[in-house]
């Protein structure tokens, strides 16, 4: 299973970033490889409109099952995410990557 | 003749010169006041008239068609504004983020992608003697300005002579919709306040006039407050300064009742007069 996380770095200590569109990397953890990789997304800053469904499709092509973000996807990018199978969690705000995922593993995180 | 009335900052009086200066002007001549503050539309309330005409805005944007659809990407390649996404098999449109631009609908080998108009808000015109007021609304969920203050624009265009007098009582700050308000016409009136935060965004509005390479001059409301930066600024950067409305505790009551101001508060008909002897110059001389 793969589990993506909006996030200020790249690492398990990095914070939630807990913006969803204009986060800073996607971070996404492997489980059945054990492996943590990451996707820049810093280049969202210089968009003036339409970040939500630009990083909602980017979050798509890396298919992960689960997203585990702050404040939750904004209307367009949720529109995006009716079309897929991805299960948002909310709420990690302030935590760190590895927190958020304790978090979530827990059942602590709010579903979307 | 067409002048803006605009500001960096919100809340400086924007639509209180652009009522009061036009209801002034139409007591002698006819004028147009248009509020393009489309997203809160505000100078309707300071006018009274009757309605002399009403439409609904609409502006174009594409729909996919499914079936014919290669799934090339180039439509999604080709916006700028992610208003068109591919996602995996579907293609998403996303009507706010949409400039209207065709280039999708265009670009489109297998023409899967018509414009097909959406409603985005609503113009009225209204008559009141010499004033004529006409002002468009944003439908709620609307997030672009743009296509309806250049189609409010188009309308009075269409409607009035260039000989007129044009009001435009523009959006607050420097934004897209500002240029759009402000890019066409022969002068732009900034009204500012005397604090440090109304300096600051006038000079903002000011580097945005000076690249749309306006004319422009200064009201400063609610004189008598704050401090003397703003008088320095304009006297420095040499800028016109074409009046000063005091501040006075009447004129926000009076404002909050809905009504014009310069008939019931000394000195502001004469601020009024100075402001029109200054368009009325630029008028006669031309532009240049």
């Amino acid at each position: 299973m793969k589990i993506a996380f909006t996030a200020k770095g790249t690492e398990w200590d990095s914070l939630i970033d807990p913006r969803f569109g204009r986060t800073e990397f996607i971070v996404i953890y492997d489980d059945e490889k054990n492996e943590l990789f990451h996707d820049d997304n810093r280049d969202i800053e210089s968009v003036a409109h339409g970040a939500g469904p630009q990083t909602a499709q980017k979050l798509f092509e890396l298919t992960p099952d689960v997203l585990v973000t702050g404040n939750g996807p904004g209307g367009n990018a949720a529109r995006v995410f009716e079309q897929s199978d991805i299960k948002i969690y909310v709420g990690a705000n302030e935590m760190t990557v590895q927190e958020a995922f304790d978090a979530y593993k827990k059942g602590e995180l709010k579903e979307f | 003749m067409k002048i803006a009335i605009a500001s960096g900052k919100g809340g400086t009086g924007k639509t209180t010169l652009s009522t009061n200066l036009a209801s002034y002007l139409a007591e002698k001549d006819k004028v147009v006041l248009i509020d393009l503050d489309v997203e809160e539309p505000n100078s309707g309330l300071f006018i009274n008239g009757e309605m002399a005409y009403k439409e609904d805005k609409f502006k174009m944007i594409p729909e996919w068609e499914q079936d014919d659809c290669t799934l090339c990407g180039i439509c999604q390649e080709v916006c700028n504004f992610h208003a068109v996404i591919q996602l995996s098999t579907q293609i998403m449109i996303f009507p706010e983020l949409c400039h209207s631009c065709y280039a999708c609908s265009e670009l489109c080998p297998t023409s899967v992608l018509p414009m097909i108009p959406r409603e985005m808000g609503k113009l009225k015109h209204y008559q009141n003697g010499n004033l004529s007021f006409v002002e468009s609304r944003l439908n709620i969920g609307e997030e672009k300005a743009v296509p309806l203050i250049s189609q409010t624009i188009e309308y009075v265009d269409e409607h009035f002579s260039d000989d007129i007098i044009k009001l435009y009582d523009a959006p607050p700050g420097t934004s897209c919709p500002v240029i759009e308000a402000t890019k066409g016409v022969d002068f732009v009136i900034l009204v500012t306040e005397p604090t440090p935060f109304g300096l600051h965004d006038l000079k903002i509005v000011v580097d945005t006039m000076k690249k749309l390479k306006k004319r422009y001059g200064i009201v400063i409301n609610r004189f008598g407050i704050g401090n003397d930066d703003v008088l320095k600024y304009c006297h420095e950067e040499k800028i016109p300064i074409l009046a000063k409305i005091p501040n006075n505790r009447r004129i926000a009551e009076l404002y909050s009742c809905g009504e014009l101001i310069y008939k019931k508060i000394p000195g502001v008909k004469q601020q009024l007069k100075d402001i029109e002897d200054y368009i009325m110059e630029i008028k006669n001389k031309g532009t240049g």
